[in-house]
């Protein structure tokens, strides 16, 4: 039995070697759809990261009216804060606003100018509201119109509250995400497709030159196995060589890139690489040795009648 | 040991007929010759006793097992109770002729101790112990015919079967594979041949099954070559 399985390795890794340069452009074009693959999963992650990033950084703010008194404002600040679809709200007085004003446009020497001019103090107070999920904004919005409306047209409280934009902002980025995502799948699905065809037809070749001995052994009596197992075997070894390559390849990529992900997306993918580093090469080896033996598997059954 | 039973082989909507009612029987350890012209159906008797084609009517038996009926899996455990023999002797040319026997053992699963001892022992039946190591390229006809009748008996089958062995062979290797397939007979395997060797066939002196459009048509214990 083990004698047997030792054979059937060392078929495979005959036909392996033998047929070099076929071999060559099958791991070649495995090892771009591998690569594909991981691309996906890191890009993947990289947006998902950046996502959540700007989620969190999304609030609602409330700009109270200059004369709004501390009782109103206090109020409303507590009835926001009962509303279970609220994580956080955070207050600014208008003292603090007017700080962060002038730090905002510190060298802008005309704008501090026209500031100093008025005199007194133009900006309100405002309340930061954070929700629990990107989706529950809307509810929040909608309750500070209805708080609005019911506010009496003599003591203004509420002036107005800035949503509209981060909405639009988070709508967009989703739906690029989702382009991404689609285009993504489409490249891969035509790069294993490839990989796939390309592999087969590896395959029908050693098939097609080991005719000989595959007809001696078919009047031998040997069995299915061993007539079928090295080509098999031999689909599974490109799957393997294809994802150690393209993970070869992958490090020195993302480590270049990483820096640069960094800066623009707060989310260094080379990190993200090492620290996952067990989930990847299982999964890109694993994909590799999959598309191996479908490859194979098609071969061997349109080739190889029992 | 092997029983046809009424076999017929056509193809296209019986447009040629390859076998017509084919019945016979072989006992254990004979030895069979099959004569007739070119396309009198005796290749594709062979093959229906080696399941590489099946019949259009009627049954091939075993020893009472109907080849035809056995499972696909199985079928390769079938085909290692049977040595074959060709004309043009399907040898590997990438192996010598120590490894071309070897292969058969190696693909029935024998362990490297069985085939160091087996091969030699092969290789002196047929007289060929000092070819061990030479590339079938490097023997002549009648050397590659006894490498390939090596490789059948290896195995230790209960039937060799033989394709027109001599069909490529000078009349001297022809008598010599003749006899090493006679003394294999003498050992005890049952021998079905076919051939349109009439030399042959006279010198044996052993059954005689002459085959014409398909059919049998005479069945001598001690036949002479007559068509």
């Amino acid at each position: 039995m083990w004698v047997a399985f030792k054979r059937v390795v060392r078929a495979g890794l005959v036909g392996f070697w033998r047929s070099t340069f076929v071999s060559f452009a099958s791991v070649f074009v495995m090892t771009i759809a591998l690569f594909v693959i991981g691309a996906i999963m890191v890009i993947d992650q990289l947006l998902g990261a950046s996502l959540q990033q700007i989620e969190s950084k999304v609030d609602i703010n409330v700009y109270f009216n200059i004369n709004a008194s501390e009782a109103d404002m206090q109020a409303l600040q507590t009835r926001l804060e009962s509303l279970p679809e609220v994580s956080e709200v955070t207050f600014t007085s208008r003292e603090e606003a007017l700080e962060a004003f002038r730090e905002r446009h510190r060298g802008d020497e005309l704008t501090i100018q026209a500031l100093d001019e008025l005199g007194e103090n133009p900006l309100g107070a405002s309340l930061s509201v954070s929700a629990k999920d990107t989706s529950e904004y809307e509810t929040i919005a909608r309750f500070l119109e209805e708080q609005r409306a019911e506010e009496s047209p003599q003591t203004p409280v509420i002036d107005r509250v800035n949503f509209v934009k981060n909405k639009e902002v988070i709508e967009k980025l989703t739906g690029i995400i989702g382009v991404v995502e689609r285009a993504s799948i489409i490249t891969m699905l035509i790069l294993v497709s490839a990989a796939v065809l390309i592999t087969f037809n590896t395959i029908r070749l050693a098939i097609y030159t080991s005719r000989e001995e595959i007809t001696v052994m078919r009047l031998v009596g040997a069995s299915n196995t061993f007539i079928r197992g090295p080509f098999m075997l031999q689909g599974v070894l490109y799957g393997i060589v294809s994802g150690v390559i393209a993970l070869i390849v992958m490090y020195p990529v993302l480590y270049w890139l990483g820096p640069g992900t960094t800066t623009f997306f707060n989310f260094n993918i080379f990190h993200y690489f090492l620290s996952e580093f067990v989930y990847f090469s299982s999964v890109i080896v694993g994909s590799g040795i999959a598309l191996g033996l479908v490859s194979s598997a098609l071969a061997v059954s349109r080739y190889l009648r029992a | 040991m092997i029983y046809f039973d009424k076999v017929s082989k056509w193809y296209n909507d019986k447009e040629s007929v390859a076998l017509e009612n084919i019945t016979f029987q072989v006992a254990p350890h004979e030895f069979v010759s099959i004569v007739g012209h070119s396309g009198a159906g005796k290749s594709t008797l062979l093959k229906m006793l080696i399941a590489e084609d099946r019949p259009s009517e009627g049954s091939v038996f075993y020893e009472s097992l109907d080849i035809h009926r056995i499972p696909r899996g199985k079928l390769p455990k079938f085909r290692r109770k049977i040595g074959t023999v060709f004309q043009d002797f399907k040898l590997l040319s990438n192996k010598t002729a120590f490894e071309n026997i070897a292969f058969a053992m190696e693909a029935n699963g024998r362990d490297d101790s069985e085939i160091a001892e087996n091969v030699p022992q092969a290789l002196a039946l047929v007289d060929l112990e000092d070819k061990a190591w030479n590339f079938p390229h490097e023997l002549s006809g009648g050397e590659k015919q006894r490498v390939a009748i090596a490789r059948a008996i290896v195995n230790q089958p209960d039937i060799i079967i033989a394709d027109e062995p001599t069909g490529n062979l000078d009349p001297i290797a022809t008598y010599e594979v003749v006899q090493i397939l006679r003394k294999i007979n003498d050992l005890g395997t049952t021998v079905i041949m076919t051939t349109h060797n009439k030399g042959v066939i006279d010198e044996l002196e052993r059954r005689v099954i002459t085959m014409d459009s398909g059919r049998i048509v005479r069945d001598d214990a001690t036949g002479k070559y007559v068509l």
